[in-house]
């Protein structure tokens, strides 16, 4: 099993009521079964995670099909809108 | 010479500026660019805008946005300064610097910056009136704007 943090910011973190949340999961996850897997836990997290979202391994922005590691800090946020 | 922060407190344009030309003795052209925080949105008035940041990665991805906007134009110096947090009406909300031998590098790299900045860098928008904080959606003309730039490369 990886343990890894997920942090939310932005509208996600709103609707998912939390900053971060730890989680455990099974090695060899990808981030979209990261995005999966918390939206069956309940309601806030499946509203958070609908729509566009932006997925971050270890502060860096990767594609959803990209595996995690134990200790990795997972963010999920919406498309940025600075400048 | 690369320049990335962000910072909560008001921007010192003119400081920038002077810091900019004072490092980048020699080069043959200086753009600065300033964002300033509009009044008004689709809607009608605002009162100002908050932004939201990634702690730690949105200082990475500014830097290496500053780095790599210097390395594709070949400009002696790039800058980048954005504000977090709360920014009123009028005020500057970021600020980019780019010095090169010519022009036209220099105006390019301004561009790109702010194009890429607007896809890649981890900052989110709020707009305030009254009571009512509302996120701000990302544009499709944002997207298009930096879409043009990728198509250059691979034309290189």
């Amino acid at each position: 099993m990886a343990r890894v943090t997920v942090k939310f910011f932005a509208q996600v973190r709103e609707l998912a009521g939390v900053e971060e949340v730890p989680l455990s999961i099974e090695d060899n996850a990808t981030l979209d079964s990261i995005r999966q897997v918390l939206s069956e836990q309940n309601e806030s997290f499946k509203n958070a995670l609908a729509g566009t979202i932006v997925m971050a391994r270890n502060q860096t922005i990767v594609k959803a099909d990209t595996k995690v590691a134990d200790g990795d800090e997972i963010a999920f946020f919406p498309p940025v809108t600075g400048g | 010479m690369v320049v990335a922060t962000i910072q909560f407190e008001p921007l010192n344009i003119g400081q920038l500026q002077a810091q900019l030309f004072e490092q980048t003795k020699g080069a043959g052209a200086c753009v600065c660019f300033t964002g300033s925080v509009r009044d008004y949105n689709k809607h009608g008035a605002i009162e100002g805008i908050e932004l939201e940041h990634y702690p730690g990665m949105t200082e990475k991805a500014l830097l290496a946005l500053a780095a790599s906007t210097q390395k594709k134009f070949n400009c002696d110096g790039v800058a980048i300064v954005h504000r977090v947090g709360k920014v009123l009406n009028h005020e500057p909300i970021v600020w980019v610097g780019t010095a090169s031998a010519h022009r036209e590098a220099a105006f390019n790299a301004a561009m790109y910056a702010m194009d890429a900045l607007k896809q890649s860098v981890p900052l989110w928008k709020r707009e305030w009136s009254g009571q009512h904080a509302t996120w701000v959606d990302s544009k499709a003309a944002d997207v298009k704007a930096f879409e043009r730039w990728q198509t250059s490369v691979e034309d290189e």
